[in-house]
């Protein structure tokens, strides 16, 4: 382990200033893999828990969250020293959480559960448990913090969840094994993968928070059977215009004309993309590839991959460092 | 938990305004049959055979239930036999009007046409592939594979690897003929050869097997000597008399695959992709105990109810059906793909896993079988074939 870190630190103290650390998540290899966004090579690996699942930071890029699935709880590292520094309870089996925009409280998924769990990061205790359909994985936070939204994989809803007395007042049914949630950054909108239908539920979202599913989006690739087309993973530039969407065992990420909903490119990446992350200016688009154990970093503005990189064993999530 | 699912009930049903109250009642019939112990200690036969998939599926589908005002009643029956039409009279005449069923083939379509046009029946057991074809029933949805799907997806794996040549030993009862006639099919639609076809008799409690590995290490490859050239032993056991003895004491080494060594199944409590791992906890956490195809082919069964149930919202039997067999179900169940209904005989389209006991070695269909419908239409008994016209 010291031998791998001190030449990278090294490195990354010779880099320009721009350079963000880029946080992977290896559900197989029980570790998170730390990358430079300036160079993209691998700085160091650290041990995570077992089977690190899900994986963000706080808005002051203190503390990094890694959903240890198999150990019931989320672990809680310093982005700089790469030591634990604390556990938050997670309910058991903690696949994907959300972090409240101003750092706290985390919102968590407990896929065996049936629950989201809040967790306040700071006094580090349980706020509330919220029952939710069968099988919650994916978790969105609307812009201002007011709703949450959990989407069950098995009973096949969004459930939207006021922030402010953690019920559920809305919920929307969607298409087969619904993954992810992603609100635009104006909040007037709100776009759910569905990995088996293979479709993205787009929903219009009112003043008071009340979605109304609007439209679906489909996928097709020439040569590619459409049972493989499964959309998991999502994320939108902030300006609302561009909405990538991982599409899992089909290799390839689509990009998606958020105002229109037509599907403009298919990049090919590495193979079962799962998640994405940004890198603070949205210059950079990384993927988490879990079965060539690599990420591909993608140009944002150019709609083209640039670049594989090896990480850990069967990488699930990413992060970037906020500058 | 009482007290959780209340809240729920109570607090979450403000979120689907359209929301209609629906209570649904099943049952799960399950025939049970004298039968000796299986071969391996690993098979043992639980009380909850079945029953424990049911229990999961009742929870999963009460817990989306209670976003929407349905509520999920389902009451499992074990009877010999004997009892089983009167158990069904029983159940019909209490007002209950869907079944899963899991019985042998002729007990099945006994039952079936006891429920009648007015009833849903799901088929969590039958597969022998007649049910679906000339003796396919209107009020059946089959979610247990056929013989001729699980046969086709070990063919397939074969021609993928490039061992066409198949020496298939089949068991001396119907079952097992039926077993063997489903492979015949498999290999003259894929393309496979058939060197030989092997019955081995059964000769009742005296199995040749009784008397320990010593003599079965003697006795079996002398059975199994002077085939001709083969590059795969295809076992159709039904009745689970020979085939687990088959891998290790052939006379020429070769692979198994069918009743022993890479076996299709439904599903096997060691499959973790496509989201089963947490599946197969939840399942464990219920009933302390692994899954089994029964479980499988029982929960699917009623999570399709389920599905129906939450996309019509209602409880209407005609609803229901029509849905169920209509191009807008699919269903997740873990496999990767979406499994769907044949409109034109009831039977659930769905991957079929080999397992070789311990891992899921690969899933049919293979890569490269095409199909003007879908991919999953190369398993089993395909629409220009079929001689069920009930569902026209």
């Amino acid at each position: 382990m010291l031998r791998y870190l001190v030449p990278a630190l090294i490195a990354f103290a010779a880099g320009p200033a721009a350079a963000n650390k880029v946080f992977v998540s290896n559900e197989r290899g029980n570790s998170v893999t730390v990358l430079d966004s300036d160079t993209w090579e691998v700085l160091t690996e650290f041990p995570a828990g077992n089977r690190p699942r899900g994986i963000t930071i706080s808005p002051d890029g203190r503390e990094l969250y890694v959903c240890a699935s198999d150990d019931d709880l989320v672990r809680v590292f310093d982005p700089e020293t790469y030591r634990e520094m604390h556990t938050l309870p997670s309910g058991p089996d903690p696949e994907l959480f959300v972090l409240h925009p101003s750092g706290n409280p985390l919102y968590i998924a407990n896929e065996d559960d049936n629950l989201v769990t809040v967790v306040d990061t700071q006094s580090h205790t349980v706020l509330a448990e919220i029952p939710v359909g069968v099988e919650p994985e994916g978790m969105g936070v609307s812009p201002d913090g007011a709703w949450v939204v959990n989407t069950s994989e098995t009973t096949n809803m969004a459930h939207f969840i006021d922030t402010s007395d953690f019920k559920i007042k809305h919920n929307v049914l969607v298409d087969q094994r619904p993954r992810f949630a992603q609100y635009s950054a104006d909040g007037t909108k709100l776009f759910v993968t569905s990995e088996i239908g293979g479709t993205i539920s787009v929903m219009d979202i009112a003043d008071g928070g009340a979605p109304t599913l609007v439209d679906k989006i489909g996928f097709e690739v020439p040569g590619v059977l459409p049972e493989w087309l499964q959309p998991v993973g999502a994320r939108i530039t902030s300006d609302g215009k561009w909405l990538f969407v991982a599409l899992g065992p089909a290799n390839r990420v689509a990009v998606i004309d958020a105002e229109t909903n037509a599907v403009v490119e298919y990049i090919p990446v590495g193979q079962r993309v799962w998640q994405l992350g940004f890198t603070p200016g949205e210059e950079f688009l990384i993927t988490t590839n879990g079965n060539s154990n690599d990420i591909t970093i993608i140009d944002v503005a150019a709609q083209k991959a640039i670049k594989s990189v090896q990480v850990g064993q069967q990488p699930w999530g990413v992060v970037v460092a906020p500058d | 938990m009482i007290l959780r699912v209340a809240a729920m009930v109570a607090g979450m049903l403000a979120g689907l305004g359209a929301a209609c109250a629906a209570d649904i009642r099943a049952a799960v019939l399950r025939v049970d049959y004298p039968a000796l112990a299986p071969i391996s200690r690993f098979e043992r036969v639980p009380d909850d055979l079945g029953f424990a998939g049911a229990a999961l599926a009742t929870e999963d589908n009460m817990t989306t239930g209670s976003f929407l005002g349905h509520s999920y009643v389902t009451e499992t029956v074990a009877v010999s036999p004997e009892d089983a039409a009167g158990a069904v009279d029983a159940l019909l005449a209490d007002g209950v009007d869907l079944f899963v069923l899991l019985a042998r083939d002729d007990d099945f379509l006994t039952l079936a046409d006891r429920i009648g046009a007015a009833g849903l029946v799901f088929n969590a057991g039958a597969r022998q592939t007649r049910l679906r074809d000339a003796e396919c029933r209107a009020n059946t949805i089959h979610v247990t594979p056929s013989h001729a799907m699980l046969a086709d997806a070990v063919a397939q794996f074969t021609i993928w690897k490039k061992w066409p040549r198949w020496l298939l030993v089949q068991g001396s009862n119907p079952g097992d003929r039926a077993l063997g006639a489903a492979y015949q099919n498999a290999a003259a639609k894929f393309g496979a050869k058939i060197a030989e076809t092997r019955e081995f008799e059964d000769t009742g409690g005296s199995r040749r097997t009784d008397t320990g590995h010593v003599l079965v290490q003697k006795q079996l490859p002398v059975f199994m000597q002077g085939a001709p050239r083969h590059d795969v032993v295809i076992a159709a056991d039904a009745s689970d008399v020979f085939a687990p003895y088959l891998p290790y004491h052939l006379w020429d080494p070769r692979p198994v695959m069918g009743a022993a060594g890479l076996r299709p199944v439904s599903f096997h409590a060691a499959h973790e992709a496509w989201g089963a791992t947490q599946f197969q906890r939840r399942f464990e956490a219920l009933t302390g105990r692994y899954l089994m195809e029964p479980d499988y082919d029982t929960w699917l069964a009623l999570r399709v109810l389920g599905e129906a149930v939450t996309r019509t919202n209602g409880a209407d039997i005609a609803a229901l059906r029509s849905y169920i067999l209509s191009d807008d179900f699919e269903l997740a169940a873990f496999k990767g793909v979406p499994v769907t209904v044949r409109p034109w005989n009831g039977q659930l389209r769905a991957p079929v896993l080999l397992f070789d006991g311990r891992i899921t070695v690969s899933v049919s269909p293979q890569d490269g079988f095409l199909h003007q419908v879908s991919p999953l239409d190369t398993l089993g008994l395909d629409r220009p074939e079929s001689r069920c016209t009930a569902f026209e």
